[in-house]
């Protein structure tokens, strides 16, 4: 049976499956997590690390060894197994007598406790730990024998479980707030993680649904394309209008917590929509956008502001206490003075490109940040104290005052849908073109006949004008602007939401601030290991797929030209264009 | 009035002197040739005049007008259309997409239409590929695509930047007789070549540039049988 097995790379692989565990303890997350269950008092989310190192190792193993064949896939799964608790074992056995904890200080009692199954020999434990981890391997690797439907079937059940146990808490505050769901959070999860019967439910529907992703979605698309026309049409207005209607009912059923992430989420996108415009479309790498939100803000921060600070106080030479402006008119002001900022922040960078563009928009970020704190302009923009009294906006002929996450919702969600309306007309005109080309190849675009400088300024300004309607926003729902606001790291997320989500996509700009800004807001439960985990997704979203989540058509092209057909393209995308 | 007209014209890169007082002439309908060996200032030359490189003195006209009123994006409209050295095609675009681009500063849908249709009667290769990303094609169809973009400006004046160029020997006669092609049906074309035996073989008149300087210029069959353009550029003894 073991002829022609490849001895070397299961060690291999049994090793790297032994590292990962050690370093899921070490780095204290096995530990930490133990305290949370995925299900109800039988797998803990910290046991489950280790259930998933196993599973995934003896699947990846027997993908590259087993040969498709069970005799040897249960020998990889074995053999990956057993390596890798023999080196879990060395962290046991050799814990305490190195006194471990010196350096790694995780490596404690408890670990080793939850490592050796709470029993007194630490050899019984180890054995029992050994058998777990060896028999989940195995499973890893037979699970990669069966036929495709069914694997997907099991995974995608499985990481529906984990995610759903994982984010219980969450969820079941949610559930609990109309008094129709509460009898599901009830049904579904235990005080501490999902129940036996809500893991085997949720267990079921989401292989269920993902069976009918896989055999449907092609048969739907084809019934999409067979359509006529008017149909065409009807069917996009219906699921426009879901769409829509899901939007506007979503604050409602959340609640305010999750609001707030999503108001977070649209001011994103506005900013990524703005940035897409530089670097998807125009390939202008600005590592400062967040100078431009800051812009934005400020100048709302000035035009309404009730402090001594605001311009209305500053006209009259006295503090006033009134707003010079409402938000409303203060919104294309602060668009306007921001999309100029972006023209002039364009002039002396339009012959540079690529590198040296980057590190330039990344001195004007830290100018704009580093002059807000300056003395020199403390009497105007109040330096690190930033400007306070920032009124809500007001509608008046509702009589209505704009204050909750749940209502700023709707304004950042009209706000975003009417940029992201501008921003694909933009596209698709001739100016978008110009853009493109102008990506492709400077001097080529030149030889066209495009105006390089004409463009260029025009892609600064537009991407900083949609800056700075977040920036307005963002400046009227916290209250107040302090320069610390305006780090660089908020620069680096647009950066990554963008590319994340799909250079040059806008669909992909809404998924990239869902996923990079939503996210680690519900990673917040992780605590200290959130940017860790935050950090590992991106490197792996990266390699796995650098396109992005939802890819333009030029990166689509570009990357997967093997797998034209594979491919059905968004309905939005294909038809709108035309 | 020549169509095209350089007078004494002499371009710089920084210090470098390139072009050393260049004088041509290029009259419509014809296929002039300006040939000579690496270095010379061929490429220089059609740099100048689709303006990337601005001459310090002298000047470009193009029917009488001076170029030098005219920014880069600006001379394109008036006419004239490069084919960069080495093709330049926005290799992540589709070829529909390139040639799109390449009629850009027209903006009638028909006449585009019309003038892509054109460009795929001249190169059916084109056709066959028109949604696949361009840096997908081979070299020749590379320098199909990029002549193709050229023309769906419909310029007064094609520059060709050594089409020959690395392509194995049968492509560059299908491109060289599609260069005859164009200009039997109007096109007028200046074409700066290394192979001075093919482009001497279409062309109507050639000039022989050397160091920055013209040396020689002559109907092309004369060049042909010149010594000295035998010697240097044909291979003859």
């Amino acid at each position: 049976m073991d002829t022609g097995f490849n001895w070397r790379e299961a060690l291999k692989f049994g090793a790297i499956g032994g590292v990962a565990v050690l370093f899921f303890c070490l780095v204290g997350m096995v530990e930490a997590f133990d305290a949370r269950d995925v299900i109800f008092k039988t797998l803990s989310l910290g046991r489950s690390l280790l259930v998933v190192v196993a599973l995934g190792m003896g699947y990846f193993s027997s993908q590259r060894l087993s040969a498709r064949k069970p005799g040897r896939a249960v020998l990889t799964g074995l053999v990956v197994g057993v390596v890798s608790s023999v080196v879990t074992a060395l962290l046991v056995f050799l814990a305490e007598p190195l006194n471990m904890r010196e350096m790694f200080i995780n490596a404690s009692p408890k670990l080793i406790k939850i490592l050796t199954f709470s029993q007194d020999s630490y050899a019984v434990g180890m054995l029992i730990q050994t058998g777990v981890m060896t028999g989940l391997s195995i499973l890893g690797a037979l699970l990669y024998l069966l036929p495709d439907l069914p694997r997907k079937l099991i995974i995608n059940g499985l990481a529906a479980v984990l995610l759903i146990g994982m984010l219980q808490e969450l969820l079941s505050v949610i559930l609990a707030r109309s008094s129709y769901t509460k009898p599901v959070a009830k049904f579904l999860f235990g005080s501490k993680g999902l129940s036996y019967t809500g893991a085997v439910v949720v267990f079921i529907v989401f292989a269920l649904i993902s069976a009918f992703r896989t055999t449907q979605s092609e048969r739907i698309g084809r019934r999409y394309a067979g359509m006529t026309a008017p149909q065409q049409v009807v069917f996009r207005w219906v699921a426009i209008v879901a769409g829509v209607l899901f939007l506007i009912v979503l604050p409602q059923a959340v609640g305010p917590y999750i609001s707030q992430i999503l108001v977070l989420v649209g001011l994103y996108t506005l900013m990524g929509l703005g940035l897409n415009i530089e670097i998807g479309l125009a390939g202008l790498l600005d590592l400062g956008f967040v100078g431009f939100f800051a812009i934005g803000a400020y100048t709302t921060a000035l035009l309404t502001s009730t402090s001594d600070l605001g311009l209305a106080s500053v006209m009259a030479g006295e503090p006033v206490r009134a707003s010079y402006t409402n938000f409303w008119v203060s919104i294309p002001v602060a668009v306007i003075v921001s999309g100029l900022a972006g023209v002039f922040l364009g002039i002396p960078v339009l012959r540079m490109r690529g590198d040296y563009l980057a590190i330039v928009t990344l001195g004007f970020a830290e100018i704009i940040r580093i002059l807000v704190l300056s003395d020199f302009l403390r009497p105007v923009l109040g330096g690190a104290q930033g400007i306070l009294n920032i009124p809500k906006p007001v509608l008046e002929t509702f009589n209505l005052v704009i204050k909750d996450p749940g209502q700023f919702y709707y304004l950042i969600i009209i706000g975003s849908a009417i940029i992201a309306f501008v921003a694909f007309r933009l596209q698709n005109a001739r100016i978008g073109r110009n853009w493109i080309a102008i990506r492709e190849d400077e001097d080529v675009a030149e030889a066209m006949g495009i105006n390089l400088i004409a463009s260029k300024l025009l892609a600064f300004g537009i991407g900083a004008a949609f800056a700075g309607l977040s920036g307005a926003i963002f400046a009227a729902q916290v209250g107040s602007v302090f320069p610390h606001s305006f780090a660089l790291i908020v620069s680096i997320n647009v950066v990554s939401l963008v590319i994340i989500g799909g250079v040059g996509s806008i669909p992909g700009v809404i998924v990239g601030s869902l996923v990079l800004v939503g996210l680690p807001e519900l990673l917040r439960e992780f605590a200290e290991f959130r940017m860790l985990i935050y950090g590992a997704m991106l490197v792996i979203m990266m390699l796995v797929k650098p396109e992005g989540f939802w890819p333009s058509e030029v990166s689509r092209r570009e990357l997967h030209t093997g797998e034209e057909t594979a491919t059905v393209p968004p309905v939005a995308e294909t038809t709108g264009a035309a | 009035m020549a169509l095209l007209e350089l007078r004494d014209v002499h371009s710089y890169y920084g210090n470098i002197h390139a072009l050393k007082g260049i004088s041509m002439e290029v009259n419509e309908g014809e296929i002039v040739t300006l040939i000579g060996a690496n270095g010379a200032g061929k490429s220089t030359t059609l740099r100048t005049i689709s303006g990337i490189v601005r001459p310090r003195f002298g000047a470009v006209y193009l029917n009488g007008e001076n170029l030098a009123d005219y920014s880069t994006h600006e001379i394109v409209k008036l006419g004239i259309s490069q084919v960069p050295e080495g093709r330049g095609v926005f290799a992540r675009l589709s070829v529909t997409e390139n040639l799109e681009l390449g009629a850009y500063i027209h903006n009638n849908p028909k006449q585009i239409a019309e003038d892509m249709e054109y460009v795929f009667s001249l190169f059916p290769r084109l056709k066959e590929r028109r949604k696949q990303a361009a840096g997908t094609l081979s070299g020749g169809e590379q320098q199909m695509l990029a002549m193709g973009r050229a023309l769906m400006a419909r310029p007064k004046i094609l520059l060709l930047d050594e089409p020959s160029m690395g392509l194995a020997p049968i492509l560059v006669e299908g491109i060289f007789e599609t260069i005859q092609n164009i200009n039997k049906q109007g096109g007028t074309i200046l074409l700066v070549e290394q192979n001075a035996l093919m482009a001497l073989e279409i062309a109507h008149r050639g000039y022989v540039i050397q160091t920055g300087e013209i040396v020689l210029h002559d109907t092309a069959s004369a060049l042909q049988n010149n010594e000295m353009v035998q010697k240097a550029y044909l291979g003859i003894d």
